[in-house]
Parts: C-alpha cells; sequence; structure tokens
C-alpha cells in the first residue's frame, strides 16, 4: 500500500517535470528566430504577407501566447508534437519510428556497464591493493578522459576496418534480407560496437563506485560476523555484502540517465545507428524545429520513466526506505 | 586535601606547531605523484595553447599541402586535414578556444551552482523546495540534446556555445554545496556567528561557504573536464563557431573520413583525452589532499 503511494507520488512529480519541459519547449519555439509561416513561406520560395498572415492565423499564431501554449499542451497531451516540414511527416510518427533503436541502445549499454561494473568493483576491492584494483582505477580514468565519440571512431578502426569483426556502422545490413531469428542476430551484430562504446564511459563511472561502496561494507561489523559464521567467501561477498553495495551504483545509475541520452546522441552519430540521435543531428542541420523539440520531450520522457524505474528498484534493494524517504540528492 | 584545579596542558599558545591547512594541503597533494604529473601535463597544454601562436606560426586556417598527406610528409609532424591544413598547427592552436570554452563554461555552471546549493541549503523552506525542484528539471532533461537546441536555434559563437555547456552542468555543484550547508549550518560557530548578530549574507559568504568550499574545489576542477568533453561532443557533431579552430571542430571537420584517415581523428581526439585525463588526475589529487579520511579508499 505504501509502496502504491509513493510510487504515485513519484509519479506526480514526472508529470510534473515534462510539463515543465513542455513549457521550456514552447518558449524555446517563440523565442527563436522564425515560425511555421516562415518555413511554409521559404518551402514555397517565398509568400506575400496576406498568405502568411493567413497562414499565422490558422496555425493560431495570432492568439494571446497563453492561449498558444494551452493549444500546445492540449495536442502534446493527444501525442501531437507537431508535423515535420523537412520529413512532410507528424512529428510523432518519426519519432515512434526510431525510438525502439534508441531505446535498444542505451537498456542494452546501460545493463552492460552496471554488469561489467559491478563485478570489476567487487573483485577489486577484495584485493585493494592488486592488479584488479589498479587496473579499476587506470581504467575509470581513461574511460572518462576520452570522448565517446572518439572511443567509437577508434574502435570502428580497429574491429571494423583493420580486423573486419563486426560492421563499421547502421543497424542492419541492408543487402541481405533477413526474418525472425536471423534478423535478431544481424541486429545484436551491429549492436557491439555501438553498446560497447557508450558502455565504456559508465564502465568507468560504476566500477569506480562499486570499488569504493564494496571496500565501505566489507569494513563494516555485519561482514565481519557472517566471516566469523564460517560462511564462504563467496557467500560474504555475494549473498551479504553486495546487496548494500549495489545501493550507490544504482542511486548513481539513475542520475545519469540524462547522460546515457546525451552520449547516445554522438555514438548513434558516429555508428549511423538508425535512432533518435542522428535523427536530432539531421534535424538540427535540416533547421526543423518541431521534430528537434519534439525529440527533447521524448528523451525526457524516457529518463524520467527510467527514474521512476530505478526508484522503485532502489526500494525493492533496499527495504528500509519507506515513505519518510526522499531520495538522497 | 585533593586538587580540584583544571590541569596545565602543555599546548604552545601560539599554535606553532600546527600547520596553515592550505599549506597542509599543498604538502599533501605535493606528495601525490599521479596528482603531480597530472597538474605538470595540464600546464604543458595551457603553456603551449597559450603560446601557440608563437611557437608554431603556422596559419591552421591555410592550405599548406594536399589533403589527408600522412604524418611526417613534407615535414608536417601530424600530416595535413581534408582541406590540406597543417594538423599540428590546428591542435596547437585549437587549444585556446577548447580551453576557454571549458574553463568558462565551468566557471558559470560553478556559480549558478554554488547560488542555488547555497540559497536551498541555508534558507531551507519553500526555498528550497523550488530551487531543488529546478535542479531536478535540469537532471531530468538529456543535456546535450537541449545544448544542441541552444546553439542550433540561437547561434553557434563560442559565448553562446559556453553559456549552453554552462546552464546544463551545474546541477552536481549545487547537490554538493546543498548538503554541504545542511551539514554545515547546524554546528556550533554559525550558531556562535549567528547569535553573534551576523547577517544572512555574512553567514552564508562568510561563515558557511568558506567550510563548504574543499568539495565544491574538487568539483570545480572535474567540471573543467566536463566541459572540455562537451565541447568537443558539439562541435564534433558541427555546432561549433566555423571561425574559430578547437579540437572538436577538427575531429568534426574530418568526421566524414574516417575509415581511409583515421590520423586526422585520433591526433585531436588524444589532446582532447590527455587534457581530461590530467584534470581527472589533479581532481583526485585534490580531494585527496582536502579529504585525508577517504584517502584509503
Amino acid at each position: 500500500m505504501q509502496f502504491l503511494v509513493i510510487t504515485l507520488r513519484r509519479f506526480g512529480l514526472g508529470l510534473g517535470l515534462l510539463l515543465a519541459v513542455l513549457v521550456l519547449n514552447f518558449l524555446l519555439m517563440h523565442l527563436a528566430p522564425g515560425d511555421v509561416a516562415d518555413t511554409i513561406a521559404q518551402d514555397a520560395g517565398g509568400l506575400d504577407a496576406e498568405v502568411m498572415a493567413q497562414i499565422r492565423k490558422d496555425y493560431g499564431l495570432d492568439l494571446p501566447l497563453w492561449q498558444q501554449m494551452l493549444k500546445y499542451f492540449y495536442s502534446v497531451a493527444q501525442l501531437d508534437l507537431g508535423y515535420s516540414f523537412y520529413y512532410n511527416q507528424p512529428v510523432t510518427t518519426l519519432i515512434l519510428e526510431k525510438l525502439p533503436a534508441t531505446l535498444l541502445l542505451i537498456i542494452s549499454a546501460q545493463v552492460v556497464s552496471i554488469l561489467i561494473g559491478v563485478v570489476l568493483g567487487v573483485i577489486a576491492a577484495r584485493k585493494p591493493n592488486g592488479l584488479a584494483s589498479h587496473f579499476v582505477t587506470i581504467l575509470s580514468l581513461v574511460g572518462y578522459a576520452a570522448p565517446v565519440f572518439w572511443t567509437g571512431i577508434m574502435l570502428i578502426i580497429l574491429f571494423a576496418s583493420m580486423i573486419p569483426l563486426f560492421p563499421i556502422g547502421n543497424m542492419v545490413d541492408v543487402t541481405v534480407e533477413r526474418t525472425g531469428f536471423a534478423y535478431m542476430a544481424d541486429v545484436l551484430h551491429h549492436l557491439v560496437l555501438p553498446m560497447l562504446t557508450l558502455a565504456s564511459i559508465f564502465i568507468a563511472l560504476y566500477s569506480r563506485l562499486a570499488r569504493a561502496s564494496m571496500l565501505d561494507v566489507l569494513g563494516s561489523d555485519y561482514v565481519r560476523t557472517a566471516q566469523a559464521k564460517g560462511l564462504s567467501e563467496f557467500q560474504v561477498v555475494f549473498k551479504h555484502a553486495l546487496r548494500n553495495a549495489l545501493l550507490p551504483v544504482v542511486t548513481t545509475a539513475g542520475l545519469v540517465f540524462s547522460g546515457i541520452v546525451s552520449g547516445a546522441v554522438l555514438v548513434e552519430t558516429v555508428f549511423s545507428w538508425p535512432g533518435l540521435g542522428t535523427l536530432a543531428v539531421q534535424a538540427i542541420v535540416a533547421r526543423d524545429t518541431p521534430t528537434i523539440l519534439g525529440i527533447l520531450f521524448f528523451s525526457s520522457l524516457v529518463v524520467v520513466v527510467a527514474n521512476l524505474l530505478t526508484d522503485m528498484v532502489y526500494r525493492i534493494i533496499d527495504p528500509r526506505i519507506q515513505a519518510s524517504h526522499t531520495q538522497e540528492m | 586535601m585533593t586538587d580540584y584545579s583544571i590541569p596545565q596542558k602543555t599546548l604552545d599558545p601560539t599554535f606553532a606547531h600546527l600547520e596553515h591547512p592550505l599549506i597542509e594541503t599543498a604538502r599533501m597533494f605535493a606528495g601525490n605523484r599521479a596528482a603531480l604529473s597530472g597538474l605538470a601535463m595540464f600546464l604543458i597544454i595551457v603553456v603551449v595553447s597559450l603560446a601557440g601562436p608563437w611557437l608554431y606560426p603556422t596559419d591552421p586556417f591555410e592550405m599548406v599541402w594536399s589533403p589527408f598527406s600522412p604524418p611526417g610528409v613534407k615535414g608536417f609532424l601530424l600530416g595535413t586535414d581534408y582541406l590540406g591544413r597543417d594538423l599540428l598547427a590546428q591542435i596547437i592552436h585549437g587549444g585556446r578556444a577548447t580551453l576557454a570554452v571549458g574553463c568558462a563554461a565551468a566557471l558559470l555552471s560553478v556559480f549558478i551552482g554554488i547560488t542555488f546549493g547555497a540559497l536551498s541549503g541555508f534558507y531551507r523552506g519553500w526555498v528550497e523546495e523550488i530551487l531543488m525542484r529546478i535542479t531536478e528539471f535540469f537532471q531530468v532533461l538529456p543535456t546535450l540534446l537541449f545544448s544542441m537546441v541552444l546553439v542550433a536555434l540561437f547561434g553557434a559563437s563560442l559565448p553562446m556555445i559556453t553559456f549552453a555547456i554552462g546552464i546544463v552542468s551545474w546541477t552536481g555543484v549545487a547537490r554538493i554545496t546543498r548538503a554541504e550547508f545542511l551539514k554545515i549550518r547546524e554546528l556550533e560557530y554559525v550558531t556562535a556567528a549567528r547569535s553573534g548578530g551576523a547577517s544572512n549574507a555574512n553567514l552564508i559568504f562568510r561563515v558557511i561557504l568558506p567550510n563548504a568550499l574543499p568539495p565544491i574545489v574538487v568539483n570545480a576542477a572535474l567540471l573543467i573536464g566536463f566541459a572540455v568533453l562537451f565541447e568537443a561532443g558539439l562541435s564534433f557533431l558541427g555546432l561549433s563557431d566555423a571561425n574559430v579552430m578547437s579540437w572538436g571542430a577538427i575531429m568534426g571537420n574530418n568526421r566524414p573520413y574516417i575509415l581511409l584517415h583515421g590520423f586526422t581523428i585520433m591526433y585531436p581526439g588524444l589532446a582532447i583525452f590527455l587534457t581530461v585525463l590530467s584534470i581527472s588526475l589533479i581532481g583526485d589529487g585534490l580531494n585527496d589532499a582536502l579529504n585525508p579520511k577517504l584517502r584509503n579508499r
């Protein structure tokens, strides 16, 4: 019951944040030079002032600002994010078409980086001055300092060009038509390099975090009790210590989600991965404002949903956290 | 008869045996080999970038030889880019813009972050509620996309790029500052200053902020590295000032040719890598020197 109440509260906060993103979108749309009428006029090679005024009237641009804003909210509530004059498609259609590719990339990168990061961190924490520990320290420095798109390009040069193990880009091999299992295998083959590239930053982050929190936990009294009871090291580390050591990792995983979406924009561009990031870059080159603002809204939606899920995972791992808890800012 | 007098401690009343905290920090930092090499590397990068035009006067925009000459040909140590411009000259001259944008953006976000964190941690109540909601909002906003929108809509000039980076990177500083303020505002010396009649501004700036600074300083150092990476990402996507050479812009320019001429991307990327690496080493060293408790992590 309490779980439900907290979840609903979080849900409300998330909705509020999304509403704020919409207000920001609306303001950006109005502050930006040029409006719909200008775009249409440009497409048509110039229109006279009377027609432009008519277009502005049709689109409701002559209404007071607050009415326009309410109209905008109303249409977004019906999943209408405007029309892209560059692609000649509704923005929502455009985005929903590209969203699965981006979700596949960011979710797989997040899962893989948490898994690898935690494993590395645990190995390193068991021998704080061992080889693995130094490896994690160096990895976390290198993984953070290398620009993610540069890592991607270096991986392409190494593992797609010099040693052709993986394709250099795109999500499927367009020269061969595949269905079912073969199609999935092809997508996974294409996914490996972009996913590893995106994961590289976060593996660095998580391994360092997991190492630090594991060291903390391993020094605590209840772990010493577990050891004194004669439990095997495996049981002590994975059954007793890991659960608490994971908490900071989960908190951070929620906080960095917007960073993952940002990284995905760069990684998608490098690997011509057909997701929201490549769409955003193309829309920016084409000055397609409705599309780019639509993407901003949708990716914020992805981050809000991811934060809600993280919060639930956090409360499942740590049942001590109850109603009074507001996640440590 | 029992002696109830307080035993005299043999403390030097001038405290001459204690080091000034800053000196102690500096001594610890100087004892950290990784941090020192980071500092040396960073200083070299800064000096070369600042003195670049005198050290290596070749114009980075001038076409000097055929495009994509491999490193070493005709005395061009790092070769030439897709227009036949000297890559070494571009990297040396490009450091200025990259570092300037990085430092200015970091400064801007530290300023915003301290303001938000200090006000919400000091005043609590509705001030905190509003400011923290705004902070959450900026945490949810996909930073790179938002900066891309800003730069694309309002023009790719250096000040706009700096603003677009600074406006999205401050949430970490705000969180840390707030946490420090929450901790420190309850301490006795703050209560003492308050009962001594200190104004709120006085309490914030002269009593609490100086004591909250250490973690903020570490974060500010790391933010420079973050901003350098961010600027590189924006330029790589083509959102850079076309009249200014920067490391990210070199990579963005040569992006279509990565498979055949990877070196045009490798070297500028390496410059960014070394810069951010040196800043991270400095940041870690500062962290260790300022929080000796954490040193054994």
